[in-house]
């Protein structure tokens, strides 16, 4: 920041000086050059991974990131379990929105066993209001998380208390507050309590000023710009070659949005619009998001003001405990607050999986697009840059 | 960047006056209703099915013995230990619980010093939240984890069959055994229960993954009678069925025929599919009396083990009561050959007509043959001995049902009354109405028991199927007379059954005699039980048995008769009466005779 306000800017074709194959000389004896292991374990680092900095100063030259400390086999693990049982590992792959993966374990089986049919509308609505919650508890805490990474630590309380209401009503919805298991392959798991909808109404107009004040607590702020727009800028043409997806994609123009471009569930009979920005930058990132926290309630009203009254929550389906999926395989996906997010799952006519392998967009954009990003940024962004990609170790490694 | 950007975040100050919103009290704060917390299991409605250990993902939950639970038919006795070590309070166990004895309070905090009181038997080990009566409960309705109601058996109407003996249930196709066999949770609760502790889960297996030879094989280790059991077997096993808690229990009798019908009646493909083509001879003999579904049992298990088997039977067919004794539209014929045509090929000798103790004596027996089976059988009928009960007209229910299947001239009278609620009065009630269509066009068979409805010994499904034929069951009413006129049969006069038992629960009815009633009959039909005919066993023999208090011979685990090593006994005249208490002892006498003849 000091450096931008004296108008100082390093030129970074002095070095590190590339070699005749196109590497970068780096030689840390020389004193110019310092190594940096930022994370596994890091305050800043959303998770537990690892960035090796090679700086210059305070500044970084070269970057690469570890994964591999949160590695727990839970595609393995659901691999070696009947279909019944792999949502309540599932939900461990992402802890910051675990009913993606509730759905998607029960879409897959529902797809492949011919029961996605059958499965009750009212289930529908009540799985579209839990993945929407999930949405929602995500942006409370990402939009003021991305201003706490520029240390502006208020937005991050008042988030942590909204979100907290939010798992306040997961808690009586779906019997717990961060691993719901509430979505289960053939349906849900329980209808909405009796004055449900009164709460959440309470809950999003508590919400609706906290959007006002966050605006005006990070948008218009000097800091806040200064140190974010244009830092980690991603281009339409990066989009595609990298395979930026979600906000990341929307930040910088590109609308891809899974609930607009594959309708799945009753989103087709949901009015919204995903919002978008131009830029591409950190800034952008975050305004794109907190337009989507204002479109996330308004959906959320939707759903409460669409869904049946009453319905069945679960389709009868064969017994659980002898359940077999004929062969096949299938990729289902859905819009996460990170982007798309899929899962491929292979059967083989037993009573468990044969493959199930997750594509979350953290592969993409926290191995191969942070690594690129990281050069030419300061230390101080490093923190900044990651959590404005939305990158969630534990679903890279599973 | 302007100056705006510089002031407008100074307005968060205007926070600083407002409340805090952080909880006080954190530990103190009460979960949501359906929260998932800590384990509570009413031990009294558990009987340890164990569907819980099953479905845990973690493997969390095991079954363990728990002191002051007894072990006995429905119940395992055992019950789920939890290891919090593991749990991850998904609650499939709850979901899936077959009595829903298993819930989560939505109490949350607990602190121990001792980390293995983590491990515990909810409902067993006394915990804070024992009384705690919110939290995750199994969702209702219409949320099962398996199928809650049985595949319909189809029948003949009521007006087709009470008209003809044919038989009348239709059995299931293949896709309604495999939907039925799919609701199958796999406890085994069913396998303690059934008396020959048949592999009923590993059947049940086999119809799901449509093996009916490996179903067969399973069938045949401990039922060498699956034709005859899958139709009119008592199915003790469906009365314990944990699915039955809180849904229709399995129809595992229907299953079992489903695999039975699914196998070509030659004996040859029986033998290749069970591997019993060839099998050596090893020299001894044993002479079989009866065959009745114990002799056959005994014979079939003893054949295997290389025994020569000769069968002795006093009629002119094999099969005991159940050819003689249970009607053909519940039990045809050739199902009994079926299975009966399958243990002679194994070589297996009958020898018809031949009454043991007139036509060749038991100790005759004993010097020919290595060991004597003995299944003699329940066949004399037992008489009320009311006043008016030595009437001509008064006839005894084994010897009709006796009489119908060789063909004897059966006397049909147009107005019928029968003594008993048991299966057999049901038999001879719905014979009779067969006989009266035949003869009459019309029905007109009532049936009286001592016990009221609830407590009649006879399968619910034969008090129904008897009303839809157009009987009358009139419970609860104790016979005091024979009503005669000029020695003419007119009816039954019979009394209120106040109670059937005294306070030391001994056979002693009570009867309101303010509440009598007559019911009009030109025939009466006793079937209130049978007795063992064991006029073949001689007074020396007798001499060395042993007979217990009613009147049965003792006989050891191995069904040996105490005091005459080569006598085995078994069937009715030991246990049931039924088939399958017969199967099972049959093959346990059968185990016995070769530990006795081979150490």
């Amino acid at each position: 920041m000091i450096n931008s306000f004296l108008g100082f800017k390093p030129d970074r074709s002095l070095y590190p000086k590339t070699n005749a194959e196109g590497k970068l000389e780096i030689d840390l004896s020389s004193h110019q050059y310092t190594k940096l292991w930022l994370g596994p374990n890091h305050p800043g680092v959303t998770g537990n991974m690892a960035m090796e900095l090679t700086l210059n100063g305070d500044e970084i030259v070269e970057g690469k990131t570890h994964v591999g400390y949160l590695h727990r086999g839970f595609e393995k693990l659901i691999e070696r379990r009947l279909f019944v049982q792999g949502f309540p590992t599932s939900i461990r792959m992402c802890v910051a929105e675990p009913d993606t993966n509730e759905y998607l374990i029960a879409a897959c089986t529902e797809e492949l066993s011919g029961y996605d049919k059958q499965v009750p509308e009212m289930a529908k609505w009540l799985r579209m209001l839990s993945l929407e919650m999930a949405r929602l508890q995500g942006l409370l805490r990402g939009v003021p998380g991305q201003a706490g990474t520029f240390s502006l630590g208020i937005g991050v309380q008042w988030g942590t208390y909204l979100r907290d209401l939010i798992l306040d009503r997961f808690e009586e919805l779906t019997g717990a507050r961060v691993y719901h298991m509430y979505i289960i392959p053939g349906g849900v798991r329980g209808l909405l309590p009796d004055g449900f909808k009164d709460r959440m109404e309470d809950n999003l107009k508590e919400i609706d000023q906290f959007i006002i004040k966050i605006r005006k607590l990070i948008f218009n702020n000097a800091v806040f710009k200064t140190r974010a727009v244009g830092l980690g800028v991603i281009t339409p043409k990066m989009v595609d070659q990298y395979g930026i997806v979600g906000t990341n994609a929307r930040a910088a123009g590109v609308k891809r949005d899974v609930r607009k471009d594959n309708p799945y569930l009753f989103y087709d009979l949901l009015d919204f619009d995903p919002p978008t920005a131009t830029e591409g930058d950190v800034y952008a990132r975050t305004w794109v998001r907190w337009q989507e926290l204002i479109q996330t309630v308004d959906l959320i009203r939707q759903i409460m003001a669409k869904m049946p009254e009453k319905g069945e929550i679960r389709a009868q389906m064969p017994n659980v405990l002898n359940w077999r999926i004929p062969q096949g395989e299938t990729y289902v996906k859905l819009e996460s607050g990170r982007g798309e997010y899929g899962l491929y799952y292979v059967t083989d006519g037993s009573d468990k999986p044969r493959r199930v392998n997750l594509r979350g967009p953290s592969y993409t954009h926290g191995i191969a697009l942070l690594e690129d990003m990281l050069v030419n940024t300061n230390i101080a962004d490093v923190h900044a840059l990651m959590v404005s990609l939305q990158v969630c170790p534990p679903e890279i490694e599973r | 960047m302007n100056i705006k950007d510089i002031f407008t975040p100074f307005t968060v100050w205007s926070s600083v006056l407002k409340d805090p919103v952080t909880i006080k009290n954190p530990i103190g704060r009460e979960a949501a209703p359906r929260y998932r917390g800590f384990h509570y299991n009413d031990i009294n409605a558990c009987i340890g099915c164990g569907t819980c250990e099953a479905i845990c993902e973690n493997q969390a939950i095991d079954l363990v013995p728990v002191e002051g639970i007894v072990t006995k038919s429905g119940d395992s006795g055992l019950r789920p230990m939890v290891d919090y070590g593991r749990c991850c309070w998904c609650a499939l166990c709850v979901d899936i619980c077959t009595t829903a004895s298993l819930r989560l309070t939505n109490a949350y905090t607990w602190v121990d010093t001792d980390p293995d009181n983590f491990r515990f038997i909810p409902g067993v080990d006394k915990k804070d939240w024992d009384e705690v009566q919110l939290g995750w409960r199994k969702p209702e309705p219409n949320y099962s984890f398996y199928g809650l109601h049985r595949q319909h058996m189809g029948e003949l109407h009521a007006e087709d069959r009470k008209s003809s003996f044919i038989e009348f249930v239709q059995g299931y196709s293949k896709e309604q055994a495999q939907q039925e066999a799919d609701r199958c949770v796999s406890c085994g609760i069913c396998v303690a229960t059934c008396p020959a502790h048949m592999g009923i889960p590993e059947y049940i297996k086999a119809i799901r993954n449509d093996d009916m030879e490996e179903g067969m094989r399973i069938l045949y280790e401990t039922n060498p009678l699956p034709e005859i059991c899958g139709r009119i077997c008592t199915h003790k096993c469906e009365d314990v069925c944990s699915i039955g808690h809180h849904g229709d229990p399995l129809s595992i009798r229907w299953l079992k025929r489903y695999i039975a019908d699914q196998i070509p009646t030659d004996v040859n493909t029986y033998q290749d599919i069970l591997g019993t083509g060839n099998l050596a001879k090893n020299g001894k003999k044993i002479a079989i009396v009866g065959s009745g579904p114990s002799g056959l049992s005994a014979a079939h298990y003893l054949a295997l083990l290389g025994y020569s088997i000769t069968v002795f039977e006093k009629l002119p067919a094999a099969g005991g009561m159940m050819r003689y004794g249970i009607p053909e539209y519940r039990l045809p014929y050739d199902q009994i050959d079926k299975d009966i045509n399958y243990i002679a090929s194994l070589g297996v000798e009958f020898k018809y007509n031949i009454t043991v103790g007139k036509d060749i004596t038991l100790d005759q027996l004993s010097k020919d043959f290595d060991a004597v089976f003995s299944g003699t059988g329940l066949h004399l009928g037992r008489s009320t001995r009311i006043p008016g009960s030595d009437n001509e007209n008064v006839y005894q229910s084994v010897d009709l049902l006796r009489d119908i299947v060789t063909g004897k001239p059966v006397p049909v009278m147009p107005k019928v009354v029968v003594i008993g609620g048991g299966n057999v009065a049901m038999d001879i009630t719905r014979s009779m109405a067969r006989l009266q269509m035949e003869k009459y066009g019309k029905v007109d068979v009532l049936a009286t028991s001592l016990e009221d409805e609830d407590f009649m010994p006879a399968d619910r499904e034969e008090i129904v199927e008897a009303r839809e034929e157009g009987c009358t069951i009139v419970p609860g009413y104790g016979p005091q007379e024979v009503v005669l006129e000029n020695g003419k049969l007119k009816g039954l006069k019979v009394w209120k059954c106040l109670s059937i038992f005294d306070e030391n629960k001994a056979f002693n009815p009570k009867f309101d005699s303010a509440q009598e009633r007559i019911f009009e009959a030109d025939m009466v039909i006793e079937s209130i039980g049978q007795g063992m005919d064991l006029s073949y066993l001689t007074e020396e023999i007798k001499s060395k048995i042993e007979f217990n208090n009613r009147g049965r011979i003792v006989v050891d685990a191995d069904y040996q008769a105490k005091g005459l090593p080569w006598l085995f006994v078994g069937g009715d005249i030991i246990e049931g009466p039924d088939v399958i208490h017969g199967i099972a002892n049959g093959h346990r006498a059968a185990m016995g005779i070769d530990r006795f003849l081979n150490g």
